[in-house]
């Protein structure tokens, strides 16, 4: 991975005039700490997990009543986040069309790492009852890495909250890498992104 | 009231095929030639004012594509069912977006979804929902969405399928020598 670090981006997607205004740099992978202060940091990230509110589809539905006062996730250190800058758990909430796809690559590529995704209901696992449509990508880990799977159509809020208990339990472990699985595999993902969102008009990595 | 009116309709615009539909909702066919003139009367001389939706309807058979307009009078309320039958290979239909503003974000996205041309509609041949799309409108009856998702999308393995009647038939009633009834 190191000897692409100096290899710049195309960019092919932007005119001559836009490329002058966009980094052309590739991510970097994230390196740990020492293993004490890493376990401290794990620690410290699995219990403020800072929501996208970004809904893609029907299962976003289910964030609302997550905050409020019945399910409260705020006990486990989530709140929600209006931009992707300030946010560290992605929840793809249902369906992902390709439009949807577009902007979902955006906000994961601007947040900040360590960030993590958890893919709620059936439709970004297997297509669920889209499956055949012309418009909803079948298999979301072909596109972005995927902590954690909640599946259900859809699930109830417990489940989403089980799943984010999960995701702490594994972030705490050490055992949550998804970003650096996406720099290593960067190109892996970035020609299966290409490959349905066929209007590419952004910089290949949006930093 | 409603049968003056669909005899004025008659006469006027040769309105055809009126039937009823469920309580409050009357189904008519025009010529496309009058529908413009006919939407606008309604409009403007018939309290018809709101327009709920446009959609259209492939007849793929028949070579048609049907034009729905669904009007409302909020004074009677009572739906008027407007159908106009083109020509499926040459879909074009005068824009009505100067009667209902909305109008055109319907023409619009039919314009993608199924390939009806609206000229002089508002940024009508912008793209709506589908991004860079280079295939036949997908809402047409040929388009093979079943092929195109797998060739594009992939597919995981494993998912797996039940009809629900046979699965009832085999775990629910057994008893019953595989007869559901």
């Amino acid at each position: 991975m190191t000897d692409k670090i100096d290899i710049k981006l195309e960019n092919s997607g932007l005119t001559e005039e836009e490329k002058k205004l966009f980094s052309d740099a590739r991510p970097q992978t994230y390196e740990p700490y020492s293993e004490k202060v890493e376990k401290f940091a794990n620690w410290a990230r699995a219990n403020s997990l800072w929501i996208l509110g970004f809904g893609t589809g029907c299962c976003s539905i289910e964030l609302r009543p997550l905050m409020s006062a019945r399910f409260d996730a705020s006990r486990f250190g989530i709140a929600g986040r209006p931009t992707p800058r300030q946010s560290s758990v992605f929840v793809i909430g249902g369906y992902v069309s390709v439009k949807t796809l577009k902007r979902i690559v955006r906000s994961y590529e601007q947040m900040m790492g360590p960030k993590f995704v958890i893919a709620l209901g059936s439709c970004p696992a297997n297509g669920g009852m889209y499956f055949d449509s012309y418009n909803t990508v079948n298999q979301l880990d072909l596109y972005l890495p995927v902590d954690m799977y909640v599946t259900g159509c859809m699930p109830r809020p417990e489940a989403l909250l089980a799943s984010i208990i999960d995701l702490q339990d594994d972030i705490k472990a050490g055992n949550c890498d998804s970003a650096n699985e996406y720099v290593k595999n960067f190109d892996w993902y970035k020609a299966n992104q290409k490959k349905v969102i066929k209007n590419w008009n952004m910089p290949d990595y949006n930093w | 009231m409603i049968d003056t009116l669909l005899q004025q309709l008659e006469q006027r615009f040769a309105i055809s095929n009126i039937n009823q539909g469920r309580k409050g909702l009357t189904n008519c066919h025009v010529d496309k030639d009058k529908a413009e003139s006919m939407l606008r009367e309604l409009r403007d001389k018939h309290d018809y004012v709101h327009l709920s939706f446009i959609t259209a309807i492939d007849w793929i058979e028949d070579n048609i594509f049907t034009l729905v307009y669904m009007l409302h009078n909020f004074e009677q309320n009572h739906s008027l069912s407007i159908h106009v039958d083109l020509d499926r290979d040459n879909p074009v239909m005068e824009s009505i977006h100067n009667l209902w503003a909305q109008g055109w974000t319907y023409q619009r996205e039919l314009k993608e979804m199924y390939g009806i041309d609206f000229p002089g509609s508002p940024r009508v041949d912008e793209e709506f929902c589908l991004e860079g799309w280079d295939q036949m409108p997908p809402m047409r009856r040929d388009f093979d969405t079943v092929t195109y998702s797998e060739q594009q999308f992939g597919h995981r393995d494993g998912r797996s399928t039940e009809d629900p009647r046979e699965y009832m038939r085999e775990n629910l009633y057994p008893e019953r020598g595989g007869d559901a009834k």
